[in-house]
């Protein structure tokens, strides 16, 4: 069992096949994509493999400390930023392959024209805080 | 002990459900009234506890059992239909109990669906509990259980079973090891303690032995902030020598009888470990023989993986170096053992690399943290 993050991106991935902007969408496409992704997470919570899903607003700010007693310094948010986190999707699953497969799955949500969008996804497995170790020789 | 033992309470599950189906409740409906029942003598019993607590539960769960079944209308029918059929209990709880681990640990079961049934049908947690061991939402876990149940709704609880896909159904869980509120570890311990009493079989006392040898080591295997404590710096203080001379024994127990398993050779190793009063001491030759027995079982990248490390011990990192050479190297955690050995064999700049390497493929954050430091410490930039 594993858990993986399948990444949905504003920016930064490459190009999807179908990459019409969705506020060029006809409202029943946009409808159709929202009841897909809806499905889509009702379905794995059926199948005991959904863990959470978030979207994040297009715009954020970046924050760093700026030495004792200042307030901490804002920027942004930045235009020209290459890689931006649209949400994501958390799952627990088997195996890596199932993980594509529901990667897959998902990157085929309708968009313009009703028609696929093939959107890249990106998988990122999560980090355990179990070490794999209990059995190995040096634990 | 309290007159409330929530341990207490779970040890009786697998039986209750197994007395329930012998009364002619399938499967799923029996682990559900089970389940509603416990949920009440969490309530109740703090209060007022039963003098038979096995009996109350049975009492409950087959009131409930009912219910469902009347609620499911023909009601007069069936309840003549299963009032008839109560058996007169010729077949013992302990083959009932172990039924109940066949069946949840079925190999039509994906592993996580095994893992989870397993927990609740003969564990006694609850979906909640469970869910939080997995961090996993609730309702989740309450589809992978009900999934689970109908996966093997056919199955008929009296086929015998395959002991070999439990031992690694519970192998998994002990893996697990310990998040949240349940101790993971201590419950496949409990659960494989159980089992070994009832199935005399030399692996099933293998994985038992195995278990108890790590388990042993615990307090010692992580520092302060959680961070992994090597073997070769553990606090050999702190292990539970009670629970290391219980595992070698009931390990001993098993090797007399002569008919060798993959279990009892990893357990062999762990015996050998805890056997050294200080890591220099350990008979690493002898770990290296075990190795080559459980090579000998079946190929295995890990076991040649963590074999290379003992070679390495045993003879120099040179030596290690080369039985690495047999290993692929897309094998996890080959870059570790990749470092560990050339650091021995004193070529601190390629074992630095090879740390760092390790720690951006981790898929752990303790494991992660461990080999960051190690790559620190031979980098050491002060």
């Amino acid at each position: 069992m594993a858990k993986y993050l399948m990444l949905k991106h504003y920016r930064g991935a490459p190009q999807g096949v179908n990459d019409v902007p969705m506020d060029q969408w006809t409202p029943e496409e946009v409808e159709a994509h929202m009841q897909y992704m809806s499905d889509f997470a009702q379905r794995l919570v059926g199948t005991g493999e959904f863990v959470d899903s978030q979207a994040l607003a297009a715009e954020g700010t970046f924050v760093r400390f700026d030495g004792e007693g200042r307030p901490p310094v804002t920027d942004g948010p930045f235009a020209e930023t290459k890689d931006l986190i649209a949400g994501w999707m958390m799952i627990d699953v088997d195996s890596y392959e199932r993980a594509l497969e529901l990667a897959g799955e998902l990157s085929a949500a309708p968009g313009a024209g009703g028609k696929p969008i093939h959107e890249w996804l990106e998988l990122r497995p999560v980090m355990s805080d179990v070490p794999g170790g209990e059995f190995n020789a040096e634990s | 002990m309290s007159p409330f033992d929530e341990g207490v309470l779970r040890i009786a599950v697998p039986e209750v459900i197994g007395i329930l189906v012998r009364r002619g409740a399938d499967f799923a409906a029996a682990e559900d009234a089970v389940q509603d029942a416990l949920v009440e003598a969490v309530r109740v019993w703090p209060d007022d506890p039963p003098r038979d607590a096995k009996g109350w539960l049975v009492g409950v769960a087959w009131r409930r059992f009912l219910d469902q079944v009347r609620s499911r209308s023909s009601r007069q029918r069936r309840e003549e239909v299963y009032e008839d059929e109560v058996s007169p209990g010729v077949v013992s709880s302990v083959d009932d109990s172990l039924r109940l681990y066949f069946l949840c640990a079925h190999p039509s079961l994906s592993p996580s669906a095994a893992v989870a049934l397993t927990l609740r049908a003969v564990g006694g947690l609850t979906t909640r509990q469970i869910a939080q061991a997995y961090l996993v939402p609730e309702p989740t876990m309450a589809q992978r259980i009900s999934r689970a149940k109908r996966t093997i709704a056919d199955v008929r609880l009296d086929e015998p079973g395959d002991v070999a896909t439990v031992l690694r159904t519970l192998y998994l869980v002990f893996n697990e090891g310990y998040s949240g509120d349940v101790d993971l570890a201590a419950e496949a311990l409990r659960l494989t303690r159980q089992l070994a009493a009832a199935v005399n079989q030399p692996e099933v006392s293998g994985l038992l032995a195995l278990m108890l040898l790590h388990h042993a080591r615990r307090a010692a295997r992580r520092g302060p902030n959680g961070e992994i404590v090597p073997l070769a710096e553990q606090d050999r203080n702190r292990w539970d020598t009670a629970m290391v001379a219980e595992g070698v024994v009931i390990l001993q127990a098993a090797l007399a009888r002569d008919d060798l398993g993959e279990f009892q050779a990893q357990a062999a190793i762990a015996a050998l470990h805890a056997d050294a009063a200080t890591a220099a001491e350990t008979d690493w030759v002898q770990i290296v023989e075990w190795y080559d027995e459980l090579l000998a079982m079946a190929e295995n990248p890990v076991v040649r993986l963590n074999r290379a490390v003992a070679i390495g011990q045993a003879d120099g990192g040179r030596a290690g170096l080369a039985a690495l050479a047999e290993v692929e190297p897309t094998v996890p955690r080959y870059d570790a053992v990749a470092a560990h050995l050339h650091e021995l064999a004193g070529d601190r700049t390629r074992a630095a690399e090879l740390f760092a390497a390790a720690a951006a493929a981790a898929l752990n954050v303790p494991e992660r943290d461990h080999l960051v430091r190690q790559a620190a410490r031979l980098r050491d930039v002060r």
